[in-house]
This record gives C-alpha cells, structure tokens and sequence, in this order.
C-alpha cells in the first residue's frame, strides 16, 4: 500500500459493557479510494466506521483521521466539516415528515451554507440521483433506495473529503442498488482525491472495491485487495475467501447447502391470497396481490424495503384486515378472532420481537406455555429445540445480549415451539452473516422436506431467493412476477436471478438501471484531482445559521404533527376553562343536617337560621347518634348540629343552653373554613337575638374593618385563573420539549449532532425555539380566554407580563430540555418530567398556598421553582395592577433559570456516543 | 369475546414484571413517588393557616397595640413586623405580608374611654386559601386581647348560647394527616396511567404487541396481563406509602381498615389502568401519548376532591368528574382513612369506580386491534 492513510487506528478496543466490539485493532486505511469492510453483522464494522467519524467516543487506543487525533475535541471540531457519515439503517438520520428537499436544505445549513449556494448544490444533487422529480415527497414515503439516495445527499452537501457509508445497500432493490454504486463511481469520478469507507455484507459489492478489510470478532483477519485475498486464500468468489480466513473453529461444518427437491404431494393450498388490498389513506400499499402456496413448499418474497411485503405477510396473519380481496389458510378465511388458525401458524417479525430482558430459556418457556403445550410435552420440547437449533450454550442468556445470528435463531426455535404446519417469516435473516444465513436456511429446509412444514418467506437476499421453491417479485405494492427462480431467469432470458429481477423491474418501472449516471461534465470540479485536500477553517464557534438550520427543521416537525400542536395549543385552552372554573376555593353548597333532640320553636329556629345562610344546604334531619355517625363517615354531611333536649326550655330561662358542632375534619382547609362560617353565623345569630329582646346592640369592644384587597368581592376565580396560566404554561411546554432530545436519541438522527459542526448550545436552542413560540401563542389564546372568558381583567402592565411569560416559557421548555438531555429511554423522560414538574408546580410554587407558609423542602423547592415567580407576576398584573417599576424583581429571578437550565442542559448532553 | 385463559393472563403478567424489575430508572422513580414524595407533599404544604407573613403599622406605641401585636405568633403567624403607613401599599403589592393591621393612634387611649376604636386589617384577598381563615383568626385574637385588657380576664363572652364545635376525623384539623395520604393518591393515579400507557405504546412501537396478536392470544388477555402486573408493582408501592411512610414516619393516624383500602385500591389500579390503555390506543407516538397524559391527570389530580372541596364546583364540572374513576376513589379514600368508614359505606362508590373503569376497558378493547396496526414511529 503505497498511498498515505486516510485513517489510522492503533490499538483501538472498543466494548458495550461485557461485549467486545473491537479488540486492540491496528490498521490504516488508505486514502483516495473505496476502502471496504467486510464480514458478518456484529464483528465491529460498525463501531469502526463511528469511532473513525467521530460520532462514538474512544475508549482505548489511538484514531487518526485526515492527519489529526479525532479525539482531540479541536482537531473534530476542524475535521468534521471535511467528513460525511451516513449511520447504518434506511434513513436512520434522516427526518421522516420533512421532504426530500427539506432535509438535504437541513444538513446545508449545518454546514453553514448560504441559501443560494445550498440551492444550488441541493439543484445538482437531486437532478444527479434523480430524486428531483420526489423533491417535495416527505421522507417516510420514500423507497428503501430512494432513501439511501436521499441520505447520500445529505452526506455529499459539503463535499466531504471523507465519506463513510455504514452498509448503505442493506435492504435495498438489486435496481436501486447498481444504481447507488454507479452514483458513487460517477462522484469519485468528479472527485478523485474523495476517500470513501464502506462496510457491506453483499459480498458481490465488494468485489468492486479497491481496498478490503475481513474483520471478524472485532479483530481484522485479512487486507488487501480483492484479488488478493482471493489470490491468497486460493478460492475463486470473495464469499469462499472470506470463510477461508475464518479462524478454524468458526469455519465449522461449513458446507455447501444442499435443498433436496421437494415432492409434490401437495393434498391443497397454505396460503390462497386473493387479489389482497391495502390502502392508509392515499397510499396502497399492497395492490392487488394474488398467490397461492402450496402446503410444504418454501415460497419466497424478493422485493425492496417500502415494497409492501411486510403488509402482505400482516394481512396473512391477520394482524391487518384488508382494505379489500381476500386471504385464505388452509382454506379458512383469515379472521383475527379465530384461535385456532393462528395455532397452526408460526409468525417471525421483521424486527426482533422478543422479549430482550428474558433470558433464552425464559422465552422459549414463556411461548411454550402460551401455546398451551402440556407440562409432559414441554420440557423435551424445549430441550430438543436447545439442542437443534445449537441454543445449549446460551440458556441463561438475555436474549438482548445474543449476537444476532443466535437471536435470529431463537425467533425461528420461537416460532416453531408448538409445531406449526405455517412459518411466516418476515425478512428472517436481514443483517445476518453468510455462515449464519446458511445454517438457518439449514433448519428452514429441514422443516420443508422432513416435517412438511409450509414455509413463506420474505427476502432481499438473492442467494436465498434462489434456494425458494417458487418466488414472488415484488415492488411497489404488486407482484411483478411468479415463477420458480430458474422459471423466472429463463423468462427475462438472463442467466442471473439478480439480472432477471432487474429486468423486470426496468420494466415495470420504464427507468433505465443508467439514468443515475450523471454527466458532471459541464459541471466545474469542486476541488483540484491532484494534491492533497485544501485546509479547511475551523468552523466558527457559535453560528446562528446552524442554530436556525435546527429551529427550522424543528418547526416543520411539530407543524407536521398536528395532533400534537393541537393537544398543546387547544389542549391549554380547555385545561384553564376546566381548572379555572372547578379549582375553587369558593367553600359553598356544605351539606349539614340537624340532630334536633328538643323540637321546640327555638330549636327550629337555630336550625333554620343555619339553613338560611348561602354557604349550607341542609339535608334531611338526623334520627338518632348513629346516624350521625353514619352520615359523617359516608361524607354526605360535613356539618352536624347537636341541639340538646331542653335547649327551648333552658334558653329562655336563661340557662345558656350549649349547641354542639361537628365538623368534618378529613380535609383540613374545609374544616376550617367550617367552622369560621360556622362561628360568624353563630355571633350574628345571639346578636340579633340580644338586639330583638332588649333593642339596642350589644356593646363590641373594638371595631375591625377587614379590608380584602386586590379582590374585593373575595372570589377565588380572580386568584386562580391568573395562576392557572403559569401552571399550564409550565406543564405543558415541559412535557413537550422533554421528548425532543430522547425521541432523537432513540431514533437515530441525533447522529446528525456527532457528526456535524453543530455545537450542543446551537443545536438545544435551536430546538427550543419553536417551542417557545408554540407556547407564547398558547399564552395569548389563554389571556383572552381569562379576560374575556371569565372576565377576569388585567390591571396592571400587560406588557410586564408578557415578557415574564416569554422568560418563563423559556425556562420551562429548557426544564423539559434538561429532563430530554439525560434520560436515555422516551418512558423514563416521560416519567421524570412528570414527578419533577406535577409536585412542585401543584403545591410548592404558591397556587394554592403562598410559599412563605410551607416549610422544609416545600419552601426551598418553592423558591427555586420557575413558576413561584411567574405565579407572582400573574397575580400582580393582573389583579393587583402592578408594572415594571413593582414585578422587576420577579422578572429577574425567571431570567436567571434560563442561564442555570441551558448551561447544564449543555453540560449533561454529550457530542459524541459514549 | 370467547372464553379466555387465566394462565395466559399470568404468564404475560410475569413477563410485565421481569421488564419492570429490568428497567433500573423507572423503579427508582417508582420508590421515590411512595417514599421521599409522600414525605415532601406532607411536610411541606398544607392549606392551613401556617406561618403566614403579618405586618403592623403601630401608630399608638401604647402598651395595648404592643400586646397586640405580641398575641399574633407561629405556628398560625410569624411574628409581626413594624412597617410605616406609607410603606403599606408597597409591601402588600410585593407579596411581604399577607396581612397588614393598622393600629391607629390614641387607640389605647379610646379603647379604655370605651369609645370602639376602629382598627384596619388589610388582607391580601390572591391568598385565597389563607385570607379567609388568617382574617378571623386575627379578628378573634384582636377582640380576646383588648377584652382581656379592659376587665383584666379572659373574658367568656357573655352569650345566651354556647357553641362547641369539634371537628371530627381529625381534632386538631393537622394538614399532614391530609397532604401525605393526598400524595400517595396522586401518586397512585400517575404511575398507573403512565406506566401501563406508555409500556402499551413502547410495545406498539417495538413490533412486540404484533407478535403476541399472531399468538392464540386475546387482546383481553394481553390487557388483563399488563394491568395485573402493573396493578401490583403500584400496590406495593401504595401499601408501603401508606403503612410505613403515613403510619410509621409521618405518626398519621389511619381511622379504618388498611385492608378494605388497598381492597378497593385494587378496583381503582384496573380503573386506571384502563384509562393508561385507552390514551395508548389513542396516542400514535410516545410524545402524544405524553402530552395526552398530563392534559388528563392535572385535572384527575385537581378537580377530585384532593385539592378543594367537589361541592364547591359548577355542576357540570362535577358531572364531568363523575365520568373518571378518581373522584369515586378519592371519596372512598378519605371515607375509610379518616373517617373509617367500612364497606357498608362506601360500596356506591366502589361500584361507581369499578363501572367507571370497565367503562374505558372497554373502549380501549374494542380500540385495541386498530391501534396497533395504525402505529407511527
């Protein structure tokens, strides 16, 4: 190897808890050409491919890229503009409801591009991949190709010096895939100092590159170029070279797999689909697709991701009803209610299905017993599938630290515990290591042939297309074509499956597998073939461009979603007419009754003078001391009145007879309130009384004149409509911007902040800011519902208040922010921010008591709690007439959590994968 | 709906508790709503008149407005501050005091020539849950002292009738026997809906409720199972809130039966339960499904007779409450823990929640199947 590195490793290890990723790897990669990593899924290709762009962090050992240490926090900052990095996955870092336009116009603002030169550049990538005519098609509409496409893109929008691609074609069309390559080549072409790095499992793509690294276990086993691994091995195909690199024990029985042919003994069909149908709103996708499979023939379904095999096999289950046609098992109509079908059936998942926190043994069990397999029969069950499928050494095992050619084989042990006569297997061996794909196919066709087991299965894989008995070609929804493999490729007269299947698909989609190669001619080269790359700067430290790149892209996201803006937005709205009506501190409407032991004129005439009171409404009187006992436990009354025998009798002898009272205390505030009601109504009672007999008032010491400021006619919608707004304000925007940073994390496209000249403040500001705006306008649809609504009205400065409202919202999306910033599952962000914000918002911040009156931890999480001050602000413009010159102080205590809530969100998210 | 199969319902129960006990954050903030919450909402609020901030403006400087101001003391009060007149308005707009007495001057001096001075109390009328009650108690406090200082005694007020009012339930109207049994009620409501909701959405998103769906199971199985096994964890929880936490450490005395309690407990988990499945067929995604469950709960939380008095509300939000299981339970709750009451008084509400809750069971069963199929990731 004659050229400089592009990249140079030394001693990398790299592991995720007790499993080795990478064990003390040393090796350069040489710049200037297509640099590819082959081997199976899970040997380190991808942890490779992360630590070399910089978005995983380094554990131990040495990564040098582009001539500098990407650990180096300044050297990445100075590199990442120079490097491009598409995550594996079909459109892993891509934003599914934004366009194609919108998310490659995204990454040119990340990387600081005006909006004429992005136009341009988005102009000639798009017309160069063909995507222009798709230019407005949201993102998660797009084909498995076209989403690749879409990511190379994205990945090319600032000409990168270093692009690296995580098995781009995974999952993809043969059509779309040559198509890929050939963009690829016609890039290189325009760029020839471009280094590219490519892990893939198709070992045919390899064969086309220049360079190759064989990995296994996280170790390298052979570099070179094909040829010369081919060469030094001695084995004619790529495939056969890379088994002979194999440590000898991983080679194994490895051997050819031989499918006898099947006989037709067929006695009727598995599976009759009949002209199957399925629409989501304006998008079929399965059109019309009819087949029939016998029993004991391995059916095959080869298509793209996107291509409606998922939704074909979900209709078969019947998991979907179809929109129309028909689906038959066994000649039974599918029917979601009928058990007993579903008993003969064995269904595989596309994506793994099992419970991960359960351990080998545990799932096998746990399926056993759901299909109810006697207790005899379950033991050996199990036992002989360990024992088959080579689960033995992994019993004990959590099944979510399997490899994922073991877990692959678990599903299918899973799915075959209660003997089906029908596996349905979506997509079995997606991501699967050749080795690994041929011992599973082993199993497949062993319950083909032995036990007549009908067996339907959906691939892109062509080899395994090739071992099917007949197959279905599928795309866009219809079935292009049904034949045996060799029935088909005689057909298109080529002599390949991979040929006649493209064929087929030129055809049906009248694109020529050329088209995507572009002429660059008249195009001027970015960059000189010769010499090494220009210097780049280091990007600035802090660019509003980025910052907005996000706060657009965030802003179409939500306004995308409409249920959610419309639960946060009308959502308030209802919430403050529901609580600001019914959160009344209003004590009216108390139930009391009388326990009346005397029935004389006087008695009645206490009694009566309590029922008149606006505050009471009597109930039917009480019979005996159990009743009241009784009615007081039950709640009906909250108020009893004990009027003693002789109480008539004594009182006018001026005995002064006693009237007992009891309050119901459960609820502390109640009782009070009770009783203060209770004592003035007894005061003005003996005062007129007084009055009435002798005809003057009796003499009253002092005066008090109560002066109940601020709200005059002491209503509790006056105090709790302006507090109602902070609470919902802080609710609300918490809750909503507490998913941001998790949902990306759990996603995939927070990849776009590793590995991309965004900074964590530019890309958590740009992220809040279209939540603040959310928020504000849900503040205002909230303050002219208090006003003209409830007929509350602002005294003070409204002006005040809105800036407090802009303060506090700020603060409260950046609480929510920090909640997103740590938490690692969208569950556990959900959860926190609900403890966090419910709590202290309810009875710490002064809705309902002031803050001065709590004590311990409630008076200090009060004090430090955003909407303590906003409460305050609220109550004061809006009933105490308050401005600037008196609420100065409150609004500076919220600016100072936006300060304290950024730094440490920033402080807690990390730029790198840990 | 055939029959259905009660070992599947607890073989999937079990599976639910496995994927609990591995997920290490959520437990803790499992132990943490029952245990640290409970103690921090009971010692920390209360609605009682408690430390509330007091100002005098003493313009007499005589022995009797020092004896006033000296009778106003914690716990009801904190010990009043001498402001000027004219810093009143100020004060008050800023929040410093909740009540302001104004002491005129010669007051003494009239008060012994018998003239009924007239005293002013300034009450912060935003404080709704204290002005009422802090206002009457000054009023009480204030007449005690100046008769006290006129004849020399404590005066018995002479009245034809005497009234004796005792609260019952709770004699001494403490609000920590209210706030902790409040929280662990609150709490009860909140981890159920979020936990059986979210684990509903998170499997839907997961491909795993697909899977189980092409299994001879039932959805009513598949639901049982997810609220049995959540239903338990948040029982614990709430049988230690209340037995160690309330009775032990907060010295809460429990007036009825803990059994009965955590009894009817177990109909409120399904009823709420069932309402954190319904929202998860609602929702498509988990920040829907986040947003959906605080527009629920605040008001579940709010309006149900935890935090003011249901009589007190418009009919129709009292109608509306009806509709949720929270306002039978809350009800039902304060029945048999303050006032053990048993189940000879409680059964309308027990059976009111439970139809409640079959109610929403029902709804989110027969959304079930559709809702898994139309997930968005």
């Amino acid at each position: 190897m004659d050229r400089p590195p592009v990249a140079r490793l030394s001693g990398v290890s790299h592991r995720y808890g007790a499993v080795v990723a990478l064990d003390a790897v040393d090796i350069a990669l040489p710049a200037g050409c297509m640099v590819g990593l082959i081997g199976p899924d899970g040997v380190g290709k991808s942890s490779l491919l992360a630590l070399v762009s910089g978005a995983r962090q380094i554990q131990v050992g040495q990564v040098e890229v582009l001539g500098g240490d990407i650990g180096d926090r300044h050297f990445r900052a100075t590199a990442q503009p120079r490097i491009a990095y598409m995550p594996q996955g079909l459109g892993k870092n891509l934003y599914p409801t934004l366009s194609v336009f919108e998310n490659v116009d995204f990454f040119g603002r990340l990387f600081g591009q005006g909006k004429r030169e992005r136009e341009r550049r988005i102009d000639e990538l798009l017309t160069s991949t063909g995507l222009l005519p798709f230019k407005d098609r949201p993102a998660a509409k797009l084909s498995g190709g076209m989403k690749q496409k879409l990511g190379l893109c994205c990945a090319l929008i600032h000409d990168p010096d270093l692009l690296i691609l995580d098995e781009p074609t995974t999952g993809v069309d043969p059509l779309s895939r040559r198509q890929f390559w050939e963009l690829i080549d016609s890039i290189r072409a325009r760029r020839p100092g471009m280094s590219v790095l490519v892990a893939t499992a198709y070992m045919e793509e390899a064969e086309r590159f220049d360079w190759l690294v064989a990995m296994v276990d996280g170790k390298v086993i052979g570099t070179g170029t094909p040829a010369e691994l081919r060469e030094r091995t001695g084995q004619p195909t790529l495939d056969g070279a890379f088994i002979q690199l194999l440590p000898e024990e991983q080679q194994r029985a490895h051997q050819e797999l031989i499918i006898p042919p099947r006989v037709d003994s067929s006695p009727g069909y598995a599976i009759e689909a009949d002209r199957l149908t399925q629409r989501f709103g304006d998008f079929v996708a399965v059109d019309g697709v009819s087949f029939q499979i016998d029993e004991g023939e391995i059916f095959g379904f080869l298509g793209s991701n996107g291509c409606g095999k998922t939704t074909t096999m979900k209709m078969l289950t019947g998991l979907l009803p179809p929109t129309e046609g028909t689906a038959k098992l066994f000649g039974k109509t599918v029917d979601a209610r009928d058990l007993e079908t579903r008993k003969q059936v064995g269904y595989m998942s596309q994506s793994f299905s099992l419970y991960g926190e359960l351990s080998v043994a545990a799932n096998l069990d746990l399926h056993a017993r759901l299909f109810h397999l006697p207790d005899a029969r379950r033991g050996p069950r199990i036992a002989e599938l360990m024992e088959r499928f080579g689960l033995e050494p992994y019993a004990d095992k959590a099944a979510a630290d399997l490899p994922l050619g073991i877990r692959q084989r678990l599903s299918l042990a899973v799915a075959v515990v209660h003997e089906p006569k029908l596996l349905i297997l979506d997509e079995p061996t997606s991501g699967v290591d050749p080795v690994a794909r041929d011992e599973f196919w082993a199993l497949l066709v062993e319950l083909s042939r032995e036990q007549g087991v009908t067996i339907f299965i959906s691939t892109h894989f062509m080899n395994e297309a090739e071992r099917c008995d007949r197959i279905s070609l599928m795309h866009a929804g219809k079935v292009l074509a049904s034949d045996t493999p060799a029935g088909l490729c005689a057909a298109r007269g080529e002599a390949t499956l991979e040929a006649a299947f493209i064929s087929y698909l030129e055809e049906a989609t009248g694109v020529s597998g050329q088209l995507a190669t572009v002429n660059w001619e008249n195009e001027p080269k970015m960059k000189s073939a010769e010499g090494p790359p220009l210097p780049v700067a280091r990007p600035a430290a802090f660019s509003l461009r980025r910052l907005l790149g996000y706060a657009y892209r965030e802003a179409l996201e939500l306004r995308r979603d409409g249920i959610r803006l419309a639960f946060a937005l009308l959502g308030s709205v209802v919430m403050m007419f529901v609580l600001g009506h019914g959160l009344s501190f209003d004590v009216e409407g108390l139930r009391f009754a009388a326990l009346d032991r005397d029935q004389t004129p006087e008695s009645r005439d206490y009694i009566a003078n309590v029922a008149g009171s606006r505050y009471f409404v009597e109930r039917p009187a009480l019979a005996d001391d159990a009743d009241l006992d009784r009615r007081m436990k039950s709640g009906e009354v909250s108020l009893a009145i004990d009027i003693p025998e002789g109480y008539g009798r004594d009182l006018r002898r001026g005995r002064k007879p006693e009237v007992g009272v009891w309050v119901d205390g459960a609820m502390p505030y109640r009782g009070e309130t009770i009783r203060g009601y209770m004592d003035g109504l007894h005061r003005d009672y003996v005062r007129q009384m007084l009055r009435e007999a002798t005809g003057n008032t009796p003499a009253k010491v002092l005066e008090i004149e109560s002066r109940y400021r601020y709200n005059q006619d002491f209503k509790s919608v006056y105090a709790m409509v302006p507090a109602v707004i902070p609470l919902l304000l802080l609710l609300i925007p918490a809750i909503l911007m507490a998913l941001g940073v998790v949902r990306e994390k759990e996603l995939g496209s927070i990849t776009n902040l590793y590995v991309t000249p965004v900074t964590r403040l530019e890309f958590l500001i740009g992220k809040q800011l279209p939540y603040i705006a959310v928020c504000m306008a849900s503040y205002l649809l909230m303050m002219g519902e208090a006003v003209f609504v409830f007929g509350v009205p602002v005294k003070g400065s409204f002006a005040a208040m809105t800036l407090g409202a802009l303060l506090y919202v700020t603060a409260t999306t950046g609480l929510g922010l920090l909640m997103s910033t740590f938490t690692k599952t969208q569950i556990a962000a959900l959860f926190g921010t609900a403890i966090v914000t419910m709590l202290p918002t309810i009875q710490f911040s002064g809705l309902t008591t002031p803050v001065e009156a709590l004590e311990g931890a409630g008076y200090w999480i009060g004090q430090g709690y955003p909407a303590t001050y906003f409460i305050l602000i609220c109550r004061g413009a809006f009933t105490k007439g308050l401005g600037f010159a008196d609420l100065w102080q409150s609004l500076l205590a919220l600016a100072a959590f936006i300060p304290l809530l950024t730094v440490a969100s920033v402080a807690l998210l990390k730029k790198q994968e840990s | 709906m055939g029959g259905f199969s009660l070992s599947n319902i607890f073989r999937l129960g079990l599976k639910e508790l496995r994927s609990l006990a591995a997920d290490k954050v959520l437990l803790g903030l499992i132990v943490w709503a029952f245990s640290g919450a409970i103690y921090e909402a009971a010692t920390g609020s209360s609605q009682q008149l408690n430390n509330a901030p007091v100002a005098i403006v003493d313009e007499d400087n005589s022995p009797l407005s020092a004896r006033l101001a000296g009778a106003l003391y914690p716990p009801y009060f904190r010990r009043p501050e001498l402001i000027g007149l004219e810093q009143v308005d100020d004060a008050m707009n800023r929040n410093l005091y909740s009540f302001v007495l104004v002491i005129p001057s010669h007051f003494q001096h009239d008060v012994s020539a018998g003239r009924r001075p007239e005293i002013q109390l300034n009450i912060d009328a935003t404080v709704i849950s204290q002005a009422f009650i802090g206002a009457s108690y000054i009023n009480n406090i204030a007449s005690g002292e100046v008769g006290e200082f006129l004849t020399g005694r404590r005066a018995e007020e002479d009245t034809p009738i005497r009234l004796t009012a005792r609260a019952r339930f709770n004699p001494n109207l403490t609000g920590l026997w209210f706030g902790g049994v409040m929280e662990a009620i609150n709490n009860v409501t909140m981890l159920t809906i979020i936990l059986v909701g979210a684990a509903f959405i998170r499997e839907r998103e997961h491909g795993t409720i697909e899977h189980l769906l092409v299994m001879p199971l039932r959805p009513f199985e598949i639901m049982m199972a997810k609220i049995w096994a959540n239903g338990l964890a948040v029982l614990i929880g709430v049988a230690f809130a209340l037995l160690v936490m309330v009775k032990q450490v907060l010295q809460v005395p429990i007036a009825g039966s803990v059994g009965l309690f955590l009894a009817a407990a177990v109909f409120y988990l399904f009823s709420a339960a069932s309402i954190g499945i319904f929202l998860g067929t609602l929702a498509r995604s988990m920040p829907q499904l986040g947003l959906l469950i605080i527009i629920t709960i605040v008001p579940l939380q709010l309006l149900s007779g935890g935090v003011t008095p249901q009589e007190s509300m418009p009919a129709a939000i009292q109608n509306i409450m009806a509709a949720t299981p929270t306002t039978y339970f809350v009800r039902l709750a304060q029945g048999i823990l303050y006032r053990g009451a048993g189940l000879d008084v409680i059964w309308p509400d027990l059976l009111g929640m439970t139809a409640v809750g079959a109610c929403f069971f029902t709804i989110a069963l027969i959304r079930f199947r559709k809702a898994v199929t139309q997930t968005q990731v």
